[in-house]
């Protein structure tokens, strides 16, 4: 996948969706009534809005910013924990399977961002929606998610996306090339097939370390003996070794004829491109990638990007922000320059930034202080 | 003073100053770093208390002719709007709870329940006030245009009027705050751009016309009968946001011992100067809990001074430390009762009114400012 591919996965973070201010009016309700009897109460309640008020009561009533309340944590396997989650008013209950969705908690008073591949079916059940999250061992948050969030936690959204989904209708003949947590978004598509009552041919080529790490183990398995149409080759790879493209043709054999769905880490990633470009079929390929790293993040300088698709410039890790947007001509805001009005603050859409006064490191989905923070590494501004 | 001569009017070498700063650089690192769930906690509490009052307030005003009703729901009103300026919106706006990436609670989406709109408030002071504090000519709120606070600004027959001036600001400060940013003395000037105040000036009027539609229009309205007692009662609310934000800002900067200082040198000063002016151009009062949270924790002048984003509710263990430095370099810490700092602010105001020449201090040495222009600062300092 392209860069530019990896960022729009990272823009999930609400920084991309443009965070409407206290003033600004919320997302058109879905009914007109709902959007008049708003107008009236927000002249009651100005310069905040009813929903400022009304989450005090309930943190589902707020449309301001897409609130979830976590419902169930139910644990998959010993480091991975499905999320079932109750959206807010403001959730328009619209996405599809393979979509990822933007999700914060807030840890030590902070809120941190992340993004998480739906594994709930789309339009069934109760309106309720749920990502599986697994344990990264330096993911400090991921650890956080599948054990330190009780029901009743109030986590903040943000609108679904992503392109890693099935056309509709979806093609007769499909490979989904997963690992590890790889899994998720292709076990949504796979759950949406199964309520649906239509599986197409289907091959599923999912690879864990063993059948304790595996997730939806038991489900599958139940899925593959209630179709015919799916086969699944499930890859334990403490013991059978990973498996490689070359290797692939063995397990499936008509995988060329297949339109094919991966999703797992980099390296497998990077080596299904190969093997499909060899094959000049880069175009049957659909890949989701979770942990892009823009290039050298977290080290000093890079290339800083101003607005997606704006203009670029390269710095080192010692000039600000607001000297290199303004040294390419962008309107930067600006005040005192010495990082204390917050005149200058701007959504950190892509990478990381350092505060040069603290060495902290900010990260995308935060708002930053231009005059006082420099690139740690390739990163995108929202100005 | 020039910037130049705070080093001397302290008594202070240059390695002090460097000490000084790094001292308070340090304080700035480890509250940064211990900023966590109770400081998130505070602000949310906070919120909450503030929201509880509007709406117990407003649904109070129902009853707006019944007079016990009138009294209990404009307190909660004035109380509500006090918190919402003080200890949410200007600290808020500050980025102070920026760290917390809440994007409900940032200084780049809050707007406060004032006249005055955010972002030119961010101008006007986070930026104007706060970089360039008591550099008369620089920072506006130096007399706020329209008062003269020190004798290095030059008396002009209207400013007979300043007991009036002041009085009628004093009542209708969120309009005085609104207009802020616009700098009138700028545009008498003609040295601001047109476009620019034109913008403002829309934006300000839309804003004016959003508050006071909801205060004497929209709410008195609902009350149907009771229209002109709800109109009264949100008047006085009002009111009482003014006159007690007007306080708490003019003790800020304008009791003896808050310093002033001159143009010159400014662009030299180092972000270590810088810190010494804060503490020199800045004073305290002493309050209770109740106060200090009505006062959005700006009781703590001086510590909101040298850390402007830091959360207000750490302001206090803050102002330990800063009082340890100051005692440890022998720098002064300008503090006193709210009535004893808002009356030398007051008999400044009054007396600033006459010439020079009726008036028994000198410039050099006058009780509101100790010494503006230099040259005789040892001395000064040396006679107390």
């Amino acid at each position: 996948m392209s860069r530019a591919a990896a960022l729009r996965r990272r823009l999930a973070t609400p920084a991309a969706g443009g965070l409407p201010n206290a003033h600004s009016e919320v997302e058109p309700p879905p009914v007109k009534q709902m959007g008049l009897l708003r107008g009236i109460a927000s002249r009651l309640t100005t310069p905040l809005l009813p929903d400022d008020y009304l989450h005090l009561l309930n943190p589902l009533w707020s449309a301001r910013e897409l609130r979830g309340q976590v419902v169930e944590v139910r644990p998959e396997t010993d480091t991975a924990a499905t999320l079932v989650i109750k959206p807010g008013w403001g959730w328009n209950g619209s996405y599809r399977a393979g979509q990822y969705v933007g999700i914060g908690v807030q840890l030590r008073g902070r809120w941190h961002w992340r993004s998480y591949s739906l594994t709930s079916v789309p339009e069934h059940g109760d309106g309720t929606i749920s990502i599986t999250v697994k344990a990264m061992p330096e993911g400090f948050l991921s650890g956080h998610l599948i054990s330190g969030l009780e029901p009743g936690t109030v986590v903040r959204l943000a609108a679904p996306q992503g392109e890693f989904v099935l056309p509709d209708p979806p093609p007769e003949r499909i490979l989904f090339l997963t690992a590890g947590s790889g899994l998720t978004p292709v076990m949504g598509m796979l759950r949406m097939l199964h309520r649906r009552g239509s599986m197409p041919d289907v091959v599923l080529v999912h690879s864990a370390r063993n059948a304790a790490d595996a997730l939806f183990r038991d489900e599958l398995h139940e899925m593959a003996a209630t179709w015919d149409e799916l086969r699944l080759h499930e890859q334990l790879t403490d013991d059978m070794g990973l498996l490689s493209m070359d290797e692939l043709a063995d397990v499936v054999p008509d995988w060329a004829e297949r339109e094919t769905w991966a999703c797992g880490p980099p390296a497998m990633l990077d080596d299904a491109e190969g093997l499909w470009k060899r094959s000049h079929l880069t175009g049957r390929l659909h890949i989701e990638r979770f942990s892009v790293q823009l290039d050298g993040a977290g080290g000093e300088g890079g290339t800083v990007t101003f607005g997606v698709g704006g203009k670029t410039t390269e710095v080192d890790g010692a000039t600000t922000l607001l000297e290199a947007g303004e040294s390419v001509g962008v309107m930067m805001p600006f005040g005192c320059r010495m990082g204390i009005c917050q005149s200058c603050v701007v959504p950190l859409l892509g990478g990381s930034v350092r505060d040069l006064r603290t060495g902290d490191v900010r990260q995308e989905g935060d708002r930053v202080q231009t005059c006082i923070s420099a690139a740690a590494g390739d990163c995108v501004l929202g100005v | 003073m020039a910037v130049t001569d705070i080093k001397a009017f302290c008594h202070l070498t240059e390695a002090d100053v460097e000490a000084i700063g790094r001292e308070l650089d340090d304080i700035r690192r480890e509250i940064e770093e211990s900023r966590d769930e109770s400081d998130a906690a505070y602000i949310r509490r906070s919120i909450k208390i503030q929201r509880g009052l509007v709406v117990g307030g407003r649904v109070t005003l129902f009853a707006s002719a019944f007079p016990p009703a009138w009294v209990a729901g404009t307190t909660m009103l004035g109380l509500a709007k006090i918190i919402e300026n003080m200890e949410l919106g200007h600290n808020v706006i500050h980025g102070q709870w920026d760290w917390m990436n809440d994007p409900e609670i940032h200084s780049s989406s809050w707007e406060w329940d004032t006249t005055c709109p955010s972002e030119q408030w961010k101008h006007s002071h986070n930026y104007m006030h706060h970089k360039y504090t008591n550099v008369v000519g620089k920072d506006t709120d130096v007399g706020y245009g329209i008062l003269r606070v020190t004798r290095d600004q030059k008396w002009h027959p209207i400013n007979l009027g300043q007991p009036l001036y002041n009085a009628l600001l004093a009542s209708l400060f969120q309009y005085g705050v609104a207009l802020h940013d616009l700098d009138m003395e700028a545009i008498r000037k003609g040295k601001k751009d047109k476009r620019v105040a034109r913008r403002q000036l829309k934006q300000i009027g839309k804003k004016v016309a959003r508050q006071a539609g909801k205060d004497y229009l929209v709410f008195p309205l609902l009350t149907g009968p009771q229209f002109v007692s709800t109109l009264t009662a949100n008047a006085t609310a009002n009111l009482m946001r003014n006159l007690w934000s007007y306080m708490v800002i003019f003790c800020g900067h304008f009791p003896d011992g808050a310093e002033k200082f001159t143009l010159e040198e400014l662009a030299s000063e180092t972000p270590h100067e810088w810190y010494l002016r804060q503490m020199l151009g800045s004073a305290n009062f002493k309050a209770g809990p109740l106060l200090q949270f009505l006062s959005g924790n700006l009781c703590y002048q001086i510590e909101h001074h040298l850390f402007p984003d830091l959360p207000s509710n750490r302001y206090p263990e803050i102002a330990e430390r800063v009082q340890a430095i100051c005692a440890k370099y022998e720098i002064p810490y300008t503090t006193g009762s709210l009535l004893g700092q808002y009356a030398k602010t007051l008999r400044t105001i009054w007396k600033l009114a006459l010439p020079d020449r009726f008036l028994t201090a000198t410039a050099d040495a006058a009780p509101e400012t100790a010494s503006e222009r230099g040259g005789t600062i040892q001395s000064l300092r040396l006679a107390g």
